[in-house]
Parts: structure tokens; sequence; C-alpha cells
């Protein structure tokens, strides 16, 4: 028999009882449709949450300190420590090769009073070329500039919802004054709304020169973080090896395992992100797939159904020269044939799901090539596996039996 | 160009053994027209599945043209029964759903002739059986029982093989059509083809060149019927 032959008899079958072929298919495309529209979503989020991590900044290298350790040995935990100071921060600046921008900064929380209205947010010290490193645009007026820093100044630049707080949604208020820790700071420009991110929002900030926020507001001149900005982002591997090399020297610590500080580049952060969201999808895909195997089950009963009531077919076909393999190809052809269609069904509507919840809950979802391609797999693979026994059930018929089979 | 030597079919159900063919001896000429013939029980139909590859015996030897077929795979029967045997039966076991011209093909389909020829050789054969062009694309569960049995002898006859095994053919029939039917087998064996007949009705069997009788899975007679012969000559 030609591959064409048994596509016409395939055909011919499934059409002969299409209500019955229909329902048993649904199985599979609700098993296809739920695993393309759960992987969809987990695809979204890993997605949504690494574009949130490359606003970050690109080729972003994040300096913090660790341990502050005592004599005693006891860890007041990571990032307690004032280790980093300005000068780590210009000597990356000036020795570390391929780095194109270094900002350090000073952040800690304070209340802000302007004009009778006060909020409790994150005020950061930080220096001119903070922007570039941290993907930030000025909306109105300037940023921290490097005057600002060197004569410490006493101004500050407010992110967009800060503003809102402040001052009222849309207002202008360069030349204003803000009260920070009791110390009276002008208002020399507004940062552009970058929106939310996984890790807090960047437009619920004061930025003030770091000089300033060193002597006048914390009183010490350690840096609680250094962002360092690569060239390439193939640089980034050696970049954040020079630095901790650099940085162990200026310490003096010998050991690397007693480093006082951790550089964490863009992609260790992103990696802890993905693993996480894998592991969702990876869940999400588990249960979904559960109602494929039940969608499966559906397929070998209509086919042991469908054996049954073509006993004496099989048995006729016999008797006129078909082998057992042209049997039980027919009988896995029309079972593949089923859980094929349903894939294709099924991806459709998947992908019909995943848009009505981007469309309808503003989730971000994605449909990749390998959900597809996986999802057509598992149905060929699942008609094979499920009509793989009633294909021998029908083939193993001795012809007389089945000849006469009433 | 049949041959069958002493040839045993047992079946066994848990401890109880039936023998329902006791050793059968016969020879088939090529070109000859046979019935055989016997009351339910004797073994006519077991005979048959032998005769048909679709069964092997339990012991004996069964020479087709020559070649023992007694103890071959079920795949290599399969292939004697795709290129040498068509089969006629009493319930016609064509396939519902589908045309007169798709049930013809389908043996074609199974000898892997080329696709564009089998519609050709599948006309002829329905032609050959009497039937004509306006039943073809009919579904064959809308046609007469005579009509269904004339496209299951143009199944049969569609690959050409060398002997047609007609089991019960007019069972299903009124007397009427089985008539015309058996006069399709007739003509078949005119043209040269072997034809085995199975029958259990006297007059049918008579109908034949050759009667073998069985009886409790022996055969009791076996003649040369010469009224048909005598019959066929005066028609002539």
């Amino acid at each position: 028999m030609l591959i064409t032959d048994l596509f016409e008899e395939t055909y011919l079958a499934i059409s002969a009882n299409k209500t019955r072929s229909g329902l048993t298919i649904l199985g599979i495309v609700i098993g296809i449709g739920s695993v393309i529209a759960m992987i969809s979503i987990g695809q979204g989020a890993t997605g949504s949450i690494e574009t949130s991590i490359q606003s970050m900044g690109s080729n972003l290298i994040t300096v913090s300190p660790g341990f502050q350790r005592s004599f005693s040995q006891v860890s007041a935990g990571r990032g307690s420590a004032q280790t980093l100071t300005m000068e780590d921060s210009e000597t990356i600046a000036k020795e570390v090769p391929f780095v194109q921008a270094v900002a350090p900064e000073l952040s800690r929380r304070y209340q802000i009073v302007a004009k009778g209205k006060n909020t409790n947010t994150q005020v950061v010290g930080t220096t001119a070329s903070y922007p570039g490193v941290k993907n930030i645009e000025i909306d109105q007026g300037s940023f921290v500039s490097e005057q600002n820093v060197s004569s410490q100044s006493k101004v500050a630049v407010l992110g967009p919802t800060t503003r809102d707080d402040l001052f009222g949604e849309g207002t202008v208020p360069i030349g204003e004054t803000v009260r920070i820790n009791g110390i009276n700071f002008k208002v020399i420009g507004v940062t552009k709304s970058k929106g939310g991110t996984a890790f807090g929002s960047q437009d619920d900030m004061i930025f003030i020169p770091i000089t300033t926020a060193q002597r006048f507001l914390a009183g010490s001149d350690h840096v609680s973080t250094i962002s360092v900005q690569a060239e390439s982002p193939q640089v980034m591997t050696q970049v954040q090896t020079e630095i901790t090399n650099l940085l162990l020297e200026l310490h003096n610590i010998t050991d690397p395992q007693m480093a006082d500080f951790s550089v964490l580049s863009q992609q260790d952060i992103l990696g802890a992100a993905s693993s996480m969201t894998n592991t969702m999808t990876i869940l999400l895909a588990a249960i979904a797939g559960i109602s494929l195997i039940v969608g499966g089950i559906g397929i070998m009963n209509m086919m042991m159904t469908a054996v049954i009531e073509r006993t004496r077919e099989i048995g006729l076909r016999k008797a006129i020269g078909a082998k057992r393999l042209d049997i039980s190809l027919q009988f896995l052809a029309e079972a593949v044939m089923l859980t094929f269609l349903g894939g294709v069904l099924g991806i459709i509507l998947g992908s019909g799901i995943a848009y009505g919840i981007t469309f309808f809950a503003g989730m971000a979802t994605k449909i990749s090539l390998f959900s597809i391609i996986l999802a057509f797999s598992v149905s060929a693979g699942i008609g094979i596996l499920f009509g793989y026994w009633p294909a021998q059930k029908a083939a193993k018929l001795n012809p007389i039996e089945a000849l006469r089979y009433e | 160009m049949i041959e069958v030597k002493n040839i045993t079919k047992v079946y066994k159900s848990g401890d109880i053994e039936t023998r329902v063919l006791k050793g059968i001896s016969f020879s088939i000429k090529e070109g000859e027209f046979v019935a055989i013939i016997g009351p339910s029980g004797s073994g006519k139909s077991t005979l048959m599945h032998v005769l048909g590859c679709l069964d092997a015996p339990t012991s004996g030897q069964y020479f087709f043209e020559g070649k023992d077929v007694s103890r071959l795979s079920d795949d290599e029967l399969a292939d004697i029964r795709k290129k040498e045997i068509g089969f006629v039966f009493q319930a016609f076991n064509l396939l519902p759903r589908a045309t007169v011209l798709r049930n013809v093909v389908l043996p074609l389909a199974y000898a892997n002739i080329p696709k564009g020829e089998r519609e050709e050789i599948a006309k002829r054969a329905l032609l050959s059986a009497g039937l004509d062009e306006k039943t073809f694309y009919r579904l064959s569960n809308q046609l007469s029982g005579g009509e269904m049995q004339r496209v299951a002898i143009a199944r049969a006859l569609v690959n050409n093989p060398t002997i047609v095994l007609a089991d019960e053919p007019t069972g299903n029939l009124d007397s009427k059509t089985g008539e015309v039917v058996l006069e399709t087998f007739k003509n078949l064996n005119k043209q040269g083809r072997t034809v085995i007949l199975i029958t259990h009705e006297k007059y049918i069997a008579e109908k034949a060149e050759r009667t073998i009788s069985l009886k409790d899975g022996e055969i009791i007679e076996d003649i040369i019927n010469h009224r048909s012969k005598m019959v066929q000559q005066i028609k002539e």
C-alpha cells in the first residue's frame, strides 16, 4: 500500500464518523491548547522580567558591599557593610579596561517634605554618569552635573512619581524646594517615567549629588553600590573579573572567599529570575500535560471501538491480501491523524487563549516556535502511543474469525 | 494446480479436540469448475479456508502450483491470497460507505498497482462481472443483493487470480438473482478461470463440472457432473 492510499483510507475512516471523530479530537484540542497557552504565559512572564532587567541599563555590572565581618566572625548580613568608597569607584573608572561609565550611589529612604505635603522615598546620591548607566532620561530641567557633585550642591532631581506625590501630576516643580531630612534642596529636574520593574519602581526616587548625600545625609563617605557599564556584552565577564581583582587588591584581601563586596552582572540577576519563571512554566505545562494524556486515552478508546466495529472489514482486507503491517499502519495512521488534527486545532485554540489573556488581562504572553513544535510532536507521539495497542489488536485478528464476526 | 495430500485440521478448545478435517486428498486442475458440497459441520468451510490460504492445515501438505504452502507464515499466506486467490463470500463483505469502484480498487492498492492504472483495471472487472457503468460511483450499501455479489465477484477477479473461491455465494440471495450470480461464475469458468464453489445445496453443486462431497470431515464422493457437461454441450 502506498502512503497516499493510507491517507485516503484514513481520511475516509475519519470522515465517515464525523461526530465521534470530532468529540475524540476535542480531548487533544483542549490538551494541546492548554499546553500552548500555559507555555505562552510562562514565556511571556520570562520575557517581561527580562525586559525590565534590561531597562535597568544595558551591560550593567553592580558592585555591592558584602558582609560586615567583625573579629568574632558574626555576620551582619550581605549588603550591610560600608566597605565601598568613592575611591573604589574612581579607581574602577580609571583602571579597569572596557568600562564605559561608572556611577557610584548612596541611597537610603528619607521622609521628604514639600509645600506641606510629604512622602517617604528612596534618595539616591549619585554622579552625572548615572542616567547613562541606568538608562534614565530627563523629562524636565537637567540631571545632577559634575559641577553639582564637586561643589556638594543641595540640588535634587525628582522621579515622576515623587513629583506627582509632592507637587501634583503634570506640574513643573523646577526651582521649588524640597526638604530631605530637614535640609532644603532645590529641584533642578524631573526624570522621564520608565514604568515599574520587578525590582521596584525607578520612578519613585530623588536623585542628589553623592557628595551632598555623604556629607549632609549619611555623614560618612562610603557608597552603597557602584554601577558599572561595560562597553559591550562580550566583555562583561572580563570586566567583572577585573573589578573583583582590583577591589580585592584595594581592600587588601587575599582570599577571594573573604571578599567584603560582591560583583553581579545583569546576566546573574537574569539567570536567577529566568530559572524561577522556567520552573513556573514547567509546572503549568505539566498540569496541562495531564489533560493531554486524558485526551490520548480518549483516542485509544475510540480506536478500540473502531477495531471492534470494523472487525469484518479487517477480515476482508486480510482475505484480499493485506498483511499485518498494512492493517496496523492503517489504524496507527488513523490515530495519528486524529491527534494531529487535534494538535493543529489545539495550537489555534491555545494561541487564541494567549491573545485573549494579553488582550483582556494585560498579561504578557509569548507563543514560541518551540512550543508549537513541541505541541506537534507531542500530539503525533500521543497518536502513536495510544494508537499502537488498538492497531496491534487489529493486525493480530484471525482473518477467518474476523470474517465471521457478527 | 492444486493438490492436497492427507490434510487434517484439529481445533483445540481447552482439553477438547475437534477433528474437523480427517485426512483429505484430492487435486484440482487448471480451468476446472468444482463444487464442494456437504451439510453444515462437514468441514467444507474449513477446507475452503485451507484452500484459500486463510488457514494452515494441522497436518498434511497443500501444494499450490507445485509449491508447498501448508507451512507458510501469516504474511507469506497473505501474499498468495493477494496474487493468486479471489474470494467471494456469502455476506458479500463490501466496504459500506465506499463506492463500488473503490471496493474493487482496494485489492489493487494492496497489490501496489500504480494509482493511475487502478480504475481502468477495476472498471474492466466490474464490466466482466456484469455490472454497468451507472453503478460504479454508487455507494455499495445502496445496491441490491445481486449487484453487491457481482461487485464482490469483480473484486475477486480484479487481481487476475489463479482461482476464484466462492463460499455459499448465493446463500443471501433469492433464487432468481442466485441463478444470475451462478451464471456469472459459469462464464468465468468458460473464460478459463478455475472456480471452486462451496455450497450445501445440491442443485447449485450440480451446476459445476465436478462435485466433491464432504461428510464429517471426509470425502464421501468425488464425481464428474455429466449432466451439467451435457447441458452445456447442448446449449452450445
